[in-house]
């Protein structure tokens, strides 16, 4: 290496963080495996694929890293997810606005304001009611998706017009400079989540709320001001994920985002977010939804395991995960 | 030492040290049948650890343990109970969610062909308390009773298990005036029946009522053992804190008499702390004494913002301060420094800067984002400035020296350069050298024009730095002490309740 540098270098592994290059590792042995495994895996439209299908839980653990990280949780993303793409998809056909393309953009700053609205709830409901945020957002899952439900009538809910459908298209299936537009989206969100939570005075917040709330207080932080922020920034992923979402069906159901808090929590946590939070790792989570991908993608792919069992795979691998993270916790 | 015979308990030569500090060196302590022995030391004496010893809570480095004169191993955990020695902590050992008749019998449930016989059980939980005099009611869970209830149901507990031993901390701390009384009538009623009692506290009042012999210790040390009757409070007191202050402290500065005042607080009153009124003069190092529970943190908490208060008033440099408002107290140039260095003051599991910077993140940010650059520059001037002595700059606070967390603890609290310091037990566990340290940067900084509080449960720590001292007792302030006037022994007797002032 060119680079100069004044301070003694130690060994190359004991400078690294292990529990921030361990989900990293393990993606790479996942792609060497798939490689051994079948010749198309490696490909690149294959990957390409992995990764765009990917995205949707990447996006939302990009947000649930900064509520795990603040000592939370938050168990309402999925149905977050369907009521406020419901919302946007019956906003865009009832059409109060003539200008197809200013019908679209107020209805994504709709689906925005929705999310963060929706996240918000979770923050206040949690801070303010004192509930444990477990129990809160378990109640505002089924809020949200009861809501839904009720806004299908247990049917769905179809984005009508076909002006917009081919309008908005290009928002999942085009590309900017030849990556598709969701791993260009998950790319430019998980930057700006990086920067704000290791390189601002607020992230460096929710890591100390999430370590030790006591500390954080006699440290004149406002501990509820901070966790409820987090809330938002998760309610804003949601919508972020929404607006890919809509393009890509252009229809909801009661079923719509059914599981995915459980995916997003897996993910965060396989990419070495500390559950009980004080520790969160951006990259990671995202780390962690690709690795939730590639096992299914690899189980399509291959014929050692019958792909029905992918479910009980992913869950295995979040309990691999916690033994992994603590046994390299402890040696830190 | 009277017939040997009828020595229950002793202690012989027994000595304890954690991690390489010795706590007691060598102590003798004999407890006969049928009498009450009050042990009394200040804070740090090592009543605690001899108690813990006597009850097998902890098991002593050298010397013995004799029980009915014959050496024996306590067993650990409360289980010295089936032995006839029973001790009622002094923080609580009742489970919070069971009721008063579950916990009274818990581990040792009446059965009938394995069924637990509950009326058995409420009608002994009934007469145990009536007994007492206490109307707690035994169907009542725990959680919901006052603190003094719960005590009554621990000495209830004990009394009921018929022990032969039984040993007290400071079981009046929470009790009132009148609940204390029928304590007492029990204790004199089972001592004649034989039953023996070991009497820890602080109030000398109390001992000098109860007990039929005094221990006293002092820095670890057994000092005295004599019995009651030959002794007066005062002569207590004075074997309590008879010790000569070292050259541990710089010099005392008193400030100018006419010096500004720049933190007065008026007739300020929390949940606890009742009607507490002082004034902090520039390049003034206040103590604040008193026992531990005397409401002293609580005060401190209430002045800077921590904790609400219910009314009275708190002028930083003649402006009045908005209650329960950290933001308001620090903007105003104050800081607090917890006791609580584990639990409330450090993040253990990050690195010494994210710890350092927690509070003065504004100094570091451009734009609204972090300059790593200008932390590590600020660690850098913290290292030097507190002698901050870590192996690897990377090592999370949690596995640092005790001494060391408290130098970062103390850079975290002045990196925003506050002028009215409120610091509550600066030297808590931690060496000598360091405590040292950090009496001399104390007193650098009231040279240096700041305003300084120091709460210190160690009586030598408020002498040696303070030029005035307010004594504190259940709540309030019992009296304030300056220049000569500042002794251990008036200290004590105000924290003790023997005096007051008008």
């Amino acid at each position: 290496m060119a680079i100069e540098d004044t301070t003694p270098r130690r060994s190359l592994l004991g400078d690294m963080d292990l529990r921030a290059v361990a989900p990293f590792v393990a993606l790479a042995l996942l792609l060497l495996l798939g490689a051994v495994a079948n010749p198309n895996f490696i490909s690149l439209a294959n990957l390409e694929n992995v990764a765009t299908r990917s995205a949707f839980i990447a996006i939302i653990a990009v947000g649930a890293t900064f509520v795990i990280s603040s000592g939370d949780l938050d168990l309402s993303v999925g149905s977050m997810l369907a009521f406020t793409a419901s919302l946007m998809i019956m906003f865009l056909n009832a059409a109060p606005i003539a200008d197809p393309f200013l019908l679209l953009l107020a209805a994504m700053v709709l689906a925005v304001l929705i999310g963060m609205a929706c996240g918000l709830a979770n923050g206040l409901i949690t801070t303010l009611g004192k509930i444990e945020p477990f129990i809160a957002t378990l109640g505002t899952m089924g809020i949200y998706r009861g809501l839904t439900t009720w806004l299908s009538q247990g049917g769905a809910i179809t984005l009508e017009s076909r002006e917009i459908q081919d309008l908005y298209r290009p928002a999942y299936f085009g590309s900017i400079l030849g990556v598709p537009a969701p791993i260009a989206v998950t790319v430019l969100l998980s930057l700006a989540a990086a920067f704000v939570l290791y390189r601002t005075s607020y992230g460096r917040h929710v890591v100390a709320v999430g370590s030790n709330r006591e500390v954080a207080r006699y440290s004149s932080i406002k501990v509820d001001r901070v966790r409820t922020a987090a809330f938002v920034i998760q309610g804003l992923c949601v919508a972020i994920a929404v607006l890919l979402y809509v393009p890509r069906l252009g229809s909801t159901s009661a079923t719509t985002g059914m599981m995915w808090e459980l995916q997003a929590i897996t993910a965060v946590v396989v990419g070495g977010t500390a559950l009980k939070g004080g520790y969160g790792r951006v990259w990671g989570s995202v780390c962690g939804a690709l690795i939730l991908e590639l096992v299914g993608n690899i189980m399509l792919l291959s014929n050692f395991i019958s792909e029905y069992l992918i479910g009980a795979l992913q869950g295995a691998i979040i309990i691999i995960a916690m033994l992994v993270q603590r046994s390299l916790a402890r040696r830190v | 030492m009277g017939d040997p015979a009828g020595i229950v308990l002793a202690a012989a030569h027994v000595s304890k040290e954690f991690a390489g500090v010795q706590v007691l060196f060598s102590v003798d302590f004999d407890l006969r049948k049928g009498e009450v022995h009050a042990l009394m030391g200040e804070n740090g004496a090592g009543k605690s650890t001899l108690v813990k010893i006597l009850s097998g809570f902890e098991q002593p480095s050298s010397g013995q343990v004799l029980l009915d004169g014959q050496p024996v191993t306590l067993p650990p955990n409360g289980l010295a109970e089936a032995m006839g020695i029973c001790i009622i902590h002094q923080e609580f050992n009742l489970a919070e969610d069971l009721t008063v008749t579950e916990s009274m019998f818990l581990g040792r449930e009446i059965t009938r062909f394995g069924i637990l016989d509950r009326k058995a059980m409420r009608a002994a939980t009934r007469k145990a308390l009536n007994q007492l005099g206490a109307k707690v009611d035994e169907n009542a869970v725990i959680r919901t009773l006052p603190v003094a209830a719960r005590q009554m149901v621990e000495i209830a507990k004990a009394i009921s298990r018929d022990a032969r031993v039984v040993i007290m901390d400071e079981p009046t701390a929470v009790l009132t005036k009148a609940e204390t009384e029928v304590l007492f009538q029990q204790i004199r009623r089972l001592k004649a029946e034989g039953t023996s009692f070991i009497f820890v506290s602080h109030k000398l009042d109390e001992v000098i009522a109860l007990s039929d012999r005094v221990t006293i210790l002092r820095d670890g040390q057994w000092i005295k053992t004599a019995a009651t009757s030959d002794l007066t409070g005062e002569k207590i007191a004075q074997l309590m804190v008879g010790r000569e202050l070292s050259s541990l402290f710089p010099q005392k500065r008193e400030p100018d008499v006419d010096e500004e005042v720049v933190l007065e607080v008026r007739d300020l009153s929390t949940a606890f702390v009742k009607n507490a009124s002082f004034r902090l003069r520039r390049g003034e190092i206040m103590g604040f004494a008193g026992l531990i529970g005397s409401g002293r943190t609580e005060l401190m908490e209430a002045v800077i913002g921590l904790r609400p208060r219910q009314h009275g008033q708190v002028l930083a440099n003649g402006v009045a301060l908005p209650a329960g408002d950290l933001g308001a107290g620090m903007a105003a140039g104050m800081a607090y420094l917890t006791k609580d260095r584990k639990g409330r003051g450090l993040l253990l599991n990050n690195g010494m800067t994210t710890n350092l910077t927690l509070q003065s993140l504004s100094q570091h940010s451009r734009h609204g984002y972090l300059v790593p650059a200008s932390e590590a520059k600020a660690m850098e001037r913290a290292r030097r400035r507190f002698d901050i002595r870590a192996r690897d700059p990377r090592i999370v606070v949690g596995r640092m020296s005790g001494g060391n967390q408290q130098k970062l603890l103390l850079a975290k609290v002045m990196e925003r350069e506050p002028r009215i310091i409120l610091i509550d037990e600066p030297t808590r566990g931690i060496d000598v050298g360091t405590k040292q340290q950090i009496y001399n940067f104390i007193s650098a900084l009231a040279a240096d024009g700041a305003a300084v509080i120091v709460v210190s449960s160690e009586m030598p720590e408020v002498i040696g730095l303070c030029t005035k001292v307010a004594v504190m007792r259940e709540g309030r302030i019992v009296g304030q002490l300056e220049g000569d006037d500042i002794t251990e022994h008036e200290i004590m007797r105000y924290a003790a309740g023997l005096k007051t002032a008008a």
